[in-house]
Protein backbone atom coordinates (compact mmCIF):
# COMPACT_ATOMS: atom_id res chain seq x y z
CA UNK A 1 0.00 0.00 0.00
CA UNK A 2 2.85 2.55 0.91
CA UNK A 3 5.04 1.24 -2.43
CA UNK A 4 1.13 2.20 -4.21
CA UNK A 5 1.15 5.51 -2.97
CA UNK A 6 4.33 6.35 -3.27
CA UNK A 7 4.04 5.23 -6.88
CA UNK A 8 1.08 7.77 -7.17
CA UNK A 9 3.00 10.81 -5.87
CA UNK A 10 5.80 10.17 -8.41
CA UNK A 11 3.39 9.31 -11.11
CA UNK A 12 1.27 11.92 -10.75
CA UNK A 13 4.33 14.44 -10.56
CA UNK A 14 5.34 13.61 -13.69
CA UNK A 15 2.11 13.90 -14.90
CA UNK A 16 1.47 17.42 -13.15
CA UNK A 17 5.03 18.32 -14.93
CA UNK A 18 3.53 17.20 -18.57
CA UNK A 19 0.44 19.24 -18.49
CA UNK A 20 1.97 22.16 -16.59
CA UNK A 21 4.33 22.38 -19.85
CA UNK A 22 0.91 22.79 -22.48
CA UNK A 23 0.24 26.00 -20.18
CA UNK A 24 3.47 27.12 -19.81
CA UNK A 25 3.91 26.73 -23.80
CA UNK A 26 0.70 27.61 -24.78
CA UNK A 27 0.05 31.12 -23.19
CA UNK A 28 -2.36 32.07 -25.45
CA UNK A 29 -5.00 29.48 -23.17
CA UNK A 30 -4.17 31.91 -20.40
CA UNK A 31 -4.74 35.06 -22.60
CA UNK A 32 -7.73 33.81 -23.68
CA UNK A 33 -9.17 32.90 -20.58
CA UNK A 34 -7.84 36.59 -19.04
CA UNK A 35 -9.32 38.57 -21.91
CA UNK A 36 -13.07 38.30 -21.79
CA UNK A 37 -13.32 38.85 -17.92
CA UNK A 38 -10.48 41.83 -18.59
CA UNK A 39 -12.80 43.22 -21.24
CA UNK A 40 -16.41 42.81 -18.89
CA UNK A 41 -14.41 44.61 -15.79
CA UNK A 42 -13.82 47.36 -18.21
CA UNK A 43 -17.09 47.33 -19.83
CA UNK A 44 -18.77 47.34 -16.40
CA UNK A 45 -16.82 49.81 -14.38
CA UNK A 46 -16.44 52.35 -17.30
CA UNK A 47 -19.63 52.05 -19.57
CA UNK A 48 -22.27 51.05 -17.42
CA UNK A 49 -20.42 51.80 -14.14
CA UNK A 50 -21.83 54.92 -14.11
CA UNK A 51 -25.45 53.92 -13.91
CA UNK A 52 -25.35 51.36 -11.75
CA UNK A 53 -25.93 51.76 -8.14
CA UNK A 54 -24.48 49.77 -5.40
CA UNK A 55 -24.46 51.71 -2.32
CA UNK A 56 -20.50 51.85 -2.69
CA UNK A 57 -18.35 54.32 -3.92
CA UNK A 58 -15.69 52.10 -5.53
CA UNK A 59 -17.65 50.10 -7.89
CA UNK A 60 -14.38 47.74 -9.33
CA UNK A 61 -14.01 46.69 -5.54
CA UNK A 62 -17.86 45.70 -6.10
CA UNK A 63 -17.33 43.52 -9.25
CA UNK A 64 -14.41 42.02 -8.87
CA UNK A 65 -15.05 38.50 -6.68
CA UNK A 66 -18.09 38.25 -9.30
CA UNK A 67 -15.32 38.46 -12.59
CA UNK A 68 -12.48 36.24 -11.26
CA UNK A 69 -15.49 33.68 -10.86
CA UNK A 70 -16.24 34.05 -14.43
CA UNK A 71 -12.61 33.51 -15.49
CA UNK A 72 -12.93 30.10 -13.44
CA UNK A 73 -15.55 28.99 -15.26
CA UNK A 74 -13.79 30.17 -18.72
CA UNK A 75 -10.45 28.58 -17.79
CA UNK A 76 -11.55 25.25 -16.69
CA UNK A 77 -13.08 24.02 -20.00
CA UNK A 78 -9.84 23.91 -21.56
CA UNK A 79 -9.11 21.31 -19.09
CA UNK A 80 -11.95 19.51 -19.60
CA UNK A 81 -10.63 20.01 -23.71
CA UNK A 82 -7.30 18.58 -22.61
CA UNK A 83 -8.74 15.10 -21.33
CA UNK A 84 -11.26 14.88 -24.40
CA UNK A 85 -7.70 15.04 -26.26
CA UNK A 86 -5.59 12.74 -24.26
CA UNK A 87 -9.20 10.33 -24.63
CA UNK A 88 -9.19 10.67 -28.07
CA UNK A 89 -5.68 10.67 -29.06
CA UNK A 90 -5.00 7.66 -27.22
CA UNK A 91 -3.10 8.79 -24.42
CA UNK A 92 -5.11 7.29 -21.75
CA UNK A 93 -4.67 4.29 -23.23
CA UNK A 94 -0.53 4.40 -23.42
CA UNK A 95 -0.72 5.26 -19.84
CA UNK A 96 -3.43 2.69 -18.45
CA UNK A 97 -1.27 -0.12 -19.85
CA UNK A 98 1.50 0.57 -18.38
CA UNK A 99 1.98 -0.02 -14.71
CA UNK A 100 1.27 3.25 -13.36
CA UNK A 101 -1.51 4.29 -10.66
CA UNK A 102 -4.57 5.05 -12.80
CA UNK A 103 -5.68 8.20 -11.18
CA UNK A 104 -2.42 9.87 -11.79
CA UNK A 105 -2.97 10.79 -15.35
CA UNK A 106 -6.49 12.26 -14.18
CA UNK A 107 -5.41 14.42 -10.72
CA UNK A 108 -2.43 15.86 -12.96
CA UNK A 109 -4.92 17.35 -15.05
CA UNK A 110 -7.28 18.48 -12.04
CA UNK A 111 -3.74 20.38 -10.69
CA UNK A 112 -2.68 22.33 -13.93
CA UNK A 113 -6.20 23.06 -13.84
CA UNK A 114 -5.91 24.88 -10.15
CA UNK A 115 -2.49 26.47 -11.48
CA UNK A 116 -3.63 28.10 -14.33
CA UNK A 117 -6.84 29.44 -12.94
CA UNK A 118 -4.40 31.11 -10.27
CA UNK A 119 -2.42 32.60 -12.68
CA UNK A 120 -5.40 33.84 -14.51
CA UNK A 121 -6.68 35.30 -11.43
CA UNK A 122 -3.61 36.89 -10.68
CA UNK A 123 -3.54 38.52 -13.62
CA UNK A 124 -6.95 39.94 -13.35
CA UNK A 125 -6.37 40.97 -9.95
CA UNK A 126 -3.46 43.02 -11.01
CA UNK A 127 -5.52 44.50 -13.77
CA UNK A 128 -8.03 45.71 -11.08
CA UNK A 129 -5.51 47.24 -9.16
CA UNK A 130 -4.55 49.74 -12.06
CA UNK A 131 -8.39 50.21 -12.16
CA UNK A 132 -8.41 51.11 -8.32
CA UNK A 133 -9.35 47.91 -7.00
CA UNK A 134 -8.40 48.89 -3.36
CA UNK A 135 -8.46 45.99 -0.24
CA UNK A 136 -7.73 46.77 3.00
CA UNK A 137 -8.23 42.97 3.95
CA UNK A 138 -5.19 41.65 5.88
CA UNK A 139 -3.53 38.13 5.26
CA UNK A 140 -5.80 35.86 6.55
CA UNK A 141 -8.66 37.47 5.03
CA UNK A 142 -6.67 37.63 1.81
CA UNK A 143 -5.72 33.22 2.77
CA UNK A 144 -9.14 32.65 2.66
CA UNK A 145 -10.00 34.33 -0.25
CA UNK A 146 -7.49 32.08 -1.92
CA UNK A 147 -9.09 29.54 -0.51
CA UNK A 148 -12.60 29.69 -1.47
CA UNK A 149 -11.15 30.43 -5.12
CA UNK A 150 -9.45 27.46 -5.29
CA UNK A 151 -12.28 25.30 -3.87
CA UNK A 152 -14.38 26.51 -6.55
CA UNK A 153 -12.27 25.80 -9.26
CA UNK A 154 -11.70 22.77 -7.84
CA UNK A 155 -15.06 22.34 -7.97
CA UNK A 156 -15.68 23.48 -11.30
CA UNK A 157 -12.68 21.22 -13.06
CA UNK A 158 -14.52 17.98 -11.73
CA UNK A 159 -17.44 19.46 -13.37
CA UNK A 160 -15.01 19.99 -16.39
CA UNK A 161 -13.72 16.20 -15.89
CA UNK A 162 -17.50 15.10 -16.54
CA UNK A 163 -17.89 16.74 -19.51
CA UNK A 164 -14.17 15.83 -20.75
CA UNK A 165 -14.46 12.04 -19.85
CA UNK A 166 -17.96 11.49 -21.42
CA UNK A 167 -18.19 13.94 -24.24
CA UNK A 168 -18.39 13.03 -28.00
CA UNK A 169 -16.90 15.68 -29.72
CA UNK A 170 -13.84 18.57 -29.15
CA UNK A 171 -17.34 21.05 -29.13
CA UNK A 172 -19.33 18.95 -26.72
CA UNK A 173 -16.20 18.79 -24.24
CA UNK A 174 -16.02 23.04 -24.08
CA UNK A 175 -19.51 23.99 -24.58
CA UNK A 176 -21.01 22.67 -20.65
CA UNK A 177 -18.83 26.12 -19.65
CA UNK A 178 -21.37 28.98 -21.40
CA UNK A 179 -24.12 28.56 -18.62
CA UNK A 180 -21.60 28.43 -15.58
CA UNK A 181 -19.87 31.66 -17.12
CA UNK A 182 -23.37 33.21 -17.26
CA UNK A 183 -24.47 32.31 -13.70
CA UNK A 184 -22.57 35.19 -12.20
CA UNK A 185 -24.84 37.34 -14.31
CA UNK A 186 -27.79 36.43 -12.46
CA UNK A 187 -26.39 37.12 -9.20
CA UNK A 188 -25.41 39.60 -6.92
CA UNK A 189 -22.21 39.71 -9.09
CA UNK A 190 -22.74 42.97 -11.02
CA UNK A 191 -25.76 44.55 -9.70
CA UNK A 192 -27.73 44.19 -5.99
CA UNK A 193 -30.30 41.67 -6.24
CA UNK A 194 -33.04 43.91 -4.21
CA UNK A 195 -34.61 45.64 -7.25
CA UNK A 196 -34.41 42.03 -9.19
CA UNK A 197 -38.62 41.02 -10.00
CA UNK A 198 -39.64 38.42 -7.93
CA UNK A 199 -38.88 35.05 -9.57
CA UNK A 200 -35.56 36.20 -10.59
CA UNK A 201 -34.32 37.43 -7.45
CA UNK A 202 -35.55 34.51 -5.62
CA UNK A 203 -33.17 32.34 -8.11
CA UNK A 204 -30.28 35.12 -7.76
CA UNK A 205 -30.32 34.84 -3.98
CA UNK A 206 -30.27 31.06 -3.90
CA UNK A 207 -27.89 30.14 -6.36
CA UNK A 208 -23.98 29.07 -5.50
CA UNK A 209 -22.71 31.89 -7.25
CA UNK A 210 -24.17 34.70 -5.03
CA UNK A 211 -22.99 33.12 -1.92
CA UNK A 212 -19.35 33.02 -3.00
CA UNK A 213 -19.52 36.30 -4.34
CA UNK A 214 -20.65 37.75 -0.85
CA UNK A 215 -18.10 36.04 1.25
CA UNK A 216 -15.22 37.18 -1.45
CA UNK A 217 -16.21 40.72 -1.62
CA UNK A 218 -16.04 40.69 2.61
CA UNK A 219 -12.87 39.30 2.91
CA UNK A 220 -11.94 41.50 0.13
CA UNK A 221 -13.17 44.60 2.25
CA UNK A 222 -11.65 43.22 5.47
CA UNK A 223 -15.54 42.92 6.50
CA UNK A 224 -17.05 40.35 9.00
CA UNK A 225 -18.28 37.13 6.61
CA UNK A 226 -21.61 36.28 8.57
CA UNK A 227 -23.51 32.68 7.22
CA UNK A 228 -22.43 33.76 3.69
CA UNK A 229 -18.39 31.89 3.78
CA UNK A 230 -20.11 28.98 4.65
CA UNK A 231 -22.42 28.69 2.55
CA UNK A 232 -20.15 29.19 0.44
CA UNK A 233 -17.90 25.99 1.37
CA UNK A 234 -20.90 24.67 1.29
CA UNK A 235 -21.69 25.26 -2.08
CA UNK A 236 -17.99 24.43 -3.05
CA UNK A 237 -17.96 20.90 -1.14
CA UNK A 238 -21.20 20.14 -2.43
CA UNK A 239 -20.37 20.58 -6.51
CA UNK A 240 -16.99 19.07 -5.57
CA UNK A 241 -18.17 16.04 -4.24
CA UNK A 242 -20.96 14.88 -6.66
CA UNK A 243 -18.76 15.74 -9.39
CA UNK A 244 -15.85 14.07 -8.16
CA UNK A 245 -18.49 10.69 -7.80
CA UNK A 246 -19.63 11.03 -11.61
CA UNK A 247 -15.94 12.14 -12.95
CA UNK A 248 -14.45 9.16 -11.09
CA UNK A 249 -17.65 7.04 -13.01
CA UNK A 250 -17.09 7.94 -16.00
CA UNK A 251 -13.25 7.97 -16.00
CA UNK A 252 -13.77 4.25 -14.96
CA UNK A 253 -16.25 3.60 -17.71
CA UNK A 254 -13.76 4.72 -20.18
CA UNK A 255 -11.10 2.98 -19.34
CA UNK A 256 -12.25 -0.28 -17.51
CA UNK B 1 4.73 -21.67 -19.93
CA UNK B 2 7.91 -20.41 -20.44
CA UNK B 3 7.86 -20.18 -24.41
CA UNK B 4 4.59 -18.83 -25.00
CA UNK B 5 4.11 -15.10 -24.60
CA UNK B 6 0.18 -15.29 -24.64
CA UNK B 7 -2.28 -17.70 -24.43
CA UNK B 8 -5.92 -17.01 -25.24
CA UNK B 9 -8.75 -19.36 -24.69
CA UNK B 10 -12.54 -19.52 -26.15
CA UNK B 11 -12.08 -15.48 -25.45
CA UNK B 12 -15.77 -13.97 -25.37
CA UNK B 13 -16.57 -10.00 -25.84
CA UNK B 14 -19.87 -8.20 -26.50
CA UNK B 15 -20.67 -4.56 -26.73
CA UNK B 16 -24.46 -4.43 -25.61
CA UNK B 17 -26.42 -6.25 -28.31
CA UNK B 18 -22.94 -6.75 -30.85
CA UNK B 19 -21.01 -10.13 -30.36
CA UNK B 20 -17.92 -9.56 -31.30
CA UNK B 21 -15.65 -12.25 -30.30
CA UNK B 22 -17.44 -15.54 -29.93
CA UNK B 23 -14.63 -17.65 -28.33
CA UNK B 24 -11.49 -16.91 -29.96
CA UNK B 25 -8.58 -19.41 -29.20
CA UNK B 26 -5.04 -18.99 -30.23
CA UNK B 27 -0.94 -18.83 -29.05
CA UNK B 28 1.71 -16.79 -29.49
CA UNK B 29 5.38 -17.67 -29.03
CA UNK B 30 8.22 -16.34 -27.36
CA UNK B 31 10.42 -14.03 -29.66
CA UNK B 32 7.81 -14.08 -32.52
CA UNK B 33 6.06 -12.08 -35.04
CA UNK B 34 2.22 -12.75 -34.48
CA UNK B 35 -0.28 -10.85 -36.91
CA UNK B 36 -3.36 -10.71 -36.27
CA UNK B 37 -5.47 -10.55 -39.52
CA UNK B 38 -8.79 -9.12 -40.04
CA UNK B 39 -11.22 -6.43 -41.68
CA UNK B 40 -12.68 -3.54 -40.62
CA UNK B 41 -14.64 -4.16 -37.40
CA UNK B 42 -13.37 -7.69 -37.25
CA UNK B 43 -12.68 -7.52 -33.35
CA UNK B 44 -8.68 -7.03 -33.99
CA UNK B 45 -8.76 -3.89 -31.64
CA UNK B 46 -10.91 -5.28 -28.61
CA UNK B 47 -8.81 -8.26 -28.90
CA UNK B 48 -5.53 -5.52 -28.23
CA UNK B 49 -7.33 -4.31 -25.59
CA UNK B 50 -8.31 -7.16 -23.61
CA UNK B 51 -4.39 -8.22 -23.84
CA UNK B 52 -3.13 -5.08 -22.77
CA UNK B 53 -5.77 -5.09 -19.58
CA UNK B 54 -7.55 -1.83 -20.87
CA UNK B 55 -10.77 -3.72 -21.41
CA UNK B 56 -12.32 -7.13 -19.66
CA UNK B 57 -13.24 -10.05 -21.58
CA UNK B 58 -17.21 -10.94 -21.11
CA UNK B 59 -15.58 -14.72 -21.09
CA UNK B 60 -12.54 -17.18 -21.63
CA UNK B 61 -8.87 -17.13 -20.38
CA UNK B 62 -5.59 -14.80 -21.59
CA UNK B 63 -2.52 -15.03 -20.42
CA UNK B 64 0.13 -12.48 -21.25
CA UNK B 65 3.89 -13.64 -20.03
CA UNK B 66 1.90 -15.89 -17.64
CA UNK B 67 -0.12 -13.59 -16.40
CA UNK B 68 -3.92 -13.77 -16.03
CA UNK B 69 -5.27 -10.19 -17.83
CA UNK B 70 -8.10 -10.42 -15.64
CA UNK B 71 -6.69 -11.17 -11.98
CA UNK B 72 -3.05 -10.28 -12.54
CA UNK B 73 -3.75 -6.77 -14.61
CA UNK B 74 -0.40 -5.36 -13.07
CA UNK B 75 2.19 -8.43 -13.96
CA UNK B 76 0.67 -7.97 -17.58
CA UNK B 77 1.24 -3.86 -17.64
CA UNK B 78 4.99 -4.96 -16.13
CA UNK B 79 5.79 -6.92 -19.41
CA UNK B 80 4.06 -5.26 -22.02
CA UNK B 81 3.51 -2.24 -24.41
CA UNK B 82 0.98 -0.62 -26.06
CA UNK B 83 1.02 1.11 -29.53
CA UNK B 84 -2.66 2.50 -31.05
CA UNK B 85 -4.38 3.05 -33.44
CA UNK B 86 -3.48 6.31 -32.89
CA UNK B 87 -0.02 8.16 -32.41
CA UNK B 88 -0.14 8.14 -28.80
CA UNK B 89 2.28 11.05 -28.73
CA UNK B 90 1.84 14.47 -26.95
CA UNK B 91 1.91 17.35 -29.04
CA UNK B 92 2.87 20.17 -27.35
CA UNK B 93 6.21 18.40 -25.87
CA UNK B 94 9.18 17.63 -27.70
CA UNK B 95 10.19 14.15 -28.79
CA UNK B 96 13.21 13.46 -26.26
CA UNK B 97 10.50 15.13 -23.39
CA UNK B 98 8.00 12.32 -24.37
CA UNK B 99 10.51 9.27 -24.24
CA UNK B 100 11.64 11.28 -20.85
CA UNK B 101 7.94 11.21 -19.70
CA UNK B 102 7.57 7.33 -20.13
CA UNK B 103 11.02 6.70 -19.06
CA UNK B 104 10.46 8.30 -15.55
CA UNK B 105 6.57 6.57 -15.47
CA UNK B 106 8.57 3.20 -15.88
CA UNK B 107 10.82 4.12 -12.87
CA UNK B 108 13.90 4.36 -15.01
CA UNK B 109 17.26 5.17 -13.35
CA UNK B 110 18.79 7.57 -16.17
CA UNK B 111 15.23 8.86 -18.40
CA UNK B 112 17.62 10.93 -20.30
CA UNK B 113 19.93 8.75 -21.03
CA UNK B 114 17.47 6.04 -22.62
CA UNK B 115 15.67 8.71 -24.32
CA UNK B 116 18.99 9.82 -26.27
CA UNK B 117 19.00 6.10 -27.37
CA UNK B 118 16.23 5.73 -28.59
CA UNK B 119 16.31 8.96 -30.55
CA UNK B 120 19.69 7.66 -32.12
CA UNK B 121 18.04 4.14 -33.43
CA UNK B 122 15.29 5.41 -34.83
CA UNK B 123 16.69 8.70 -36.75
CA UNK B 124 14.67 11.35 -34.49
CA UNK B 125 17.68 12.37 -32.89
CA UNK B 126 17.98 15.72 -35.36
CA UNK B 127 14.66 16.51 -34.51
CA UNK B 128 14.59 15.35 -30.24
CA UNK B 129 14.15 18.89 -29.48
CA UNK B 130 11.20 19.92 -31.93
CA UNK B 131 8.26 19.86 -30.82
CA UNK B 132 5.93 16.60 -32.09
CA UNK B 133 3.25 18.99 -33.31
CA UNK B 134 5.77 19.80 -36.34
CA UNK B 135 6.37 16.38 -37.22
CA UNK B 136 5.42 14.57 -39.63
CA UNK B 137 3.24 11.34 -39.70
CA UNK B 138 5.86 8.67 -40.13
CA UNK B 139 8.47 10.84 -37.74
CA UNK B 140 5.32 10.53 -34.77
CA UNK B 141 5.11 6.96 -35.76
CA UNK B 142 7.99 6.24 -34.93
CA UNK B 143 8.03 8.13 -32.31
CA UNK B 144 5.64 6.38 -31.07
CA UNK B 145 6.92 2.97 -31.53
CA UNK B 146 9.68 4.48 -29.63
CA UNK B 147 7.81 5.17 -26.89
CA UNK B 148 6.83 1.87 -26.25
CA UNK B 149 10.26 0.32 -26.18
CA UNK B 150 11.06 2.81 -23.45
CA UNK B 151 11.87 0.05 -20.21
CA UNK B 152 12.72 -2.80 -23.16
CA UNK B 153 9.04 -4.67 -22.84
CA UNK B 154 9.10 -8.34 -23.67
CA UNK B 155 6.30 -8.18 -25.80
CA UNK B 156 5.22 -5.29 -27.78
CA UNK B 157 1.30 -4.83 -29.39
CA UNK B 158 1.02 -2.86 -32.18
CA UNK B 159 -2.54 -1.88 -33.27
CA UNK B 160 -2.39 -1.45 -37.53
CA UNK B 161 0.98 0.56 -37.09
CA UNK B 162 0.84 1.42 -40.80
CA UNK B 163 -2.61 2.65 -41.05
CA UNK B 164 -2.55 6.08 -42.65
CA UNK B 165 1.17 6.06 -43.58
CA UNK B 166 2.80 6.71 -46.83
CA UNK B 167 4.36 4.13 -48.32
CA UNK B 168 7.88 5.20 -47.57
CA UNK B 169 6.79 5.38 -43.42
CA UNK B 170 5.44 1.87 -44.03
CA UNK B 171 8.33 0.30 -45.12
CA UNK B 172 10.21 2.47 -42.19
CA UNK B 173 7.92 0.99 -39.64
CA UNK B 174 8.59 -2.37 -41.29
CA UNK B 175 12.31 -2.37 -40.99
CA UNK B 176 12.07 -1.46 -37.57
CA UNK B 177 9.75 -4.35 -36.48
CA UNK B 178 12.01 -6.74 -38.16
CA UNK B 179 14.67 -5.39 -35.92
CA UNK B 180 12.91 -5.81 -32.79
CA UNK B 181 11.89 -8.78 -33.47
CA UNK B 182 16.20 -9.69 -34.20
CA UNK B 183 16.45 -8.62 -30.70
CA UNK B 184 14.12 -11.19 -29.13
CA UNK B 185 10.80 -8.91 -28.73
CA UNK B 186 8.01 -10.40 -29.03
CA UNK B 187 5.70 -8.44 -31.55
CA UNK B 188 1.82 -8.68 -31.56
CA UNK B 189 0.61 -6.55 -34.74
CA UNK B 190 -2.92 -6.56 -36.20
CA UNK B 191 -3.39 -5.47 -39.68
CA UNK B 192 -5.87 -5.51 -42.31
CA UNK B 193 -2.94 -5.53 -45.31
CA UNK B 194 -2.62 -8.34 -46.13
CA UNK B 195 0.71 -7.74 -47.60
CA UNK B 196 2.08 -6.19 -43.96
CA UNK B 197 1.01 -9.93 -42.33
CA UNK B 198 2.60 -11.65 -45.08
CA UNK B 199 6.12 -9.51 -45.02
CA UNK B 200 6.27 -9.57 -41.49
CA UNK B 201 4.78 -12.32 -40.00
CA UNK B 202 6.40 -15.48 -38.72
CA UNK B 203 2.45 -16.72 -37.94
CA UNK B 204 -0.89 -15.44 -38.91
CA UNK B 205 -4.44 -15.58 -37.61
CA UNK B 206 -7.08 -14.57 -39.23
CA UNK B 207 -10.07 -13.19 -37.19
CA UNK B 208 -13.77 -13.24 -38.65
CA UNK B 209 -16.99 -13.76 -37.61
CA UNK B 210 -15.65 -13.25 -34.32
CA UNK B 211 -13.25 -16.30 -33.95
CA UNK B 212 -9.83 -17.53 -35.77
CA UNK B 213 -11.07 -19.45 -39.04
CA UNK B 214 -7.30 -19.91 -40.04
CA UNK B 215 -3.55 -19.89 -38.59
CA UNK B 216 -0.08 -20.59 -39.06
CA UNK B 217 2.70 -19.93 -40.87
CA UNK B 218 2.65 -18.39 -43.94
CA UNK B 219 3.42 -21.51 -46.33
CA UNK B 220 0.72 -23.40 -44.04
CA UNK B 221 -1.93 -21.17 -44.71
CA UNK B 222 -1.05 -21.41 -48.80
CA UNK B 223 -1.51 -24.79 -48.30
CA UNK B 224 -4.77 -24.56 -47.37
CA UNK B 225 -5.31 -22.84 -51.17
CA UNK B 226 -5.00 -24.63 -54.26
CA UNK B 227 -1.67 -25.29 -55.60
CA UNK B 228 -0.48 -21.88 -57.62
CA UNK B 229 -0.92 -22.28 -61.48
CA UNK B 230 2.06 -20.90 -63.39
CA UNK B 231 0.84 -18.48 -65.59
CA UNK B 232 2.96 -15.79 -67.75
CA UNK B 233 2.35 -12.18 -67.34
CA UNK B 234 3.78 -9.13 -68.31
CA UNK B 235 5.36 -7.25 -65.02
CA UNK B 236 4.11 -3.77 -65.00
CA UNK B 237 5.62 -2.01 -62.16
CA UNK B 238 3.37 -1.09 -59.51
CA UNK B 239 2.50 2.56 -58.69
CA UNK B 240 4.21 2.01 -55.18
CA UNK B 241 7.62 0.86 -57.23
CA UNK B 242 7.09 3.62 -59.49
CA UNK B 243 7.03 6.26 -56.06
CA UNK B 244 9.63 5.16 -54.70
CA UNK B 245 11.26 5.27 -57.75
CA UNK B 246 10.91 8.49 -57.94
CA UNK B 247 10.99 9.81 -54.68
CA UNK B 248 14.47 8.01 -54.55
CA UNK B 249 15.32 8.71 -51.06
CA UNK B 250 16.94 6.86 -48.61
CA UNK B 251 19.07 3.79 -50.31
CA UNK B 252 17.69 1.56 -47.75
CA UNK B 253 13.96 1.81 -47.60
CA UNK B 254 14.30 1.55 -51.42
CA UNK B 255 16.13 -1.37 -50.97
CA UNK B 256 13.65 -3.17 -48.74
CA UNK B 257 10.77 -2.25 -51.07
CA UNK B 258 12.45 -4.08 -53.31
CA UNK B 259 13.21 -7.27 -51.02
CA UNK B 260 10.10 -6.90 -49.92
CA UNK B 261 8.67 -7.32 -53.76
CA UNK B 262 10.89 -9.59 -54.21
CA UNK B 263 9.58 -12.32 -51.32
CA UNK B 264 6.32 -10.85 -51.95
CA UNK B 265 6.15 -12.36 -55.10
Amino acid sequence: MAATRRRFFSDMSVMLGRSLRHIFRSMDTIITVTLMPIALMLLFVYVFGGAIHTGTDNYVNYLLPGILLIAIASGISYTAFRLFMDMRRGVFERFHAMPIARSAALWGHVLTSLVSNAISVAVIILVALVMGFRSPAGVWSWLAAAGILALFTLALTWVAAIAGLSAKSVDGAGAFSYPLIFLPFISSAFVPTEPMPGPVRAFAENQPVTAIVEALRSLLAGQPVGNDIWLALAWCLGILLVAYIFAMRAYKRRSA
Amino acid sequence: MPNTAIQVKGLQKSYKKLHVLKGVDFQVEQGSIFALLGGNGAGKTTIVKILATLLKPDGGTAAVNGFDVASEPDGVRQSISLTGQFAAVDEILTGRENLMMIARLRHLKNPRHVADDLLNRFGLAGAADRRVSTYSGGMRRRLDIAMSLVGEPQLLFLDEPTAGLDPEARIEVWKMVKELAGHGTTVFLTTQYLEEAEQLADRIAILHGGRIIAGGTLAELKKLFPPARVEYVEKQPTLEEIFLAIVGSGGPARQAARDGKKEAR
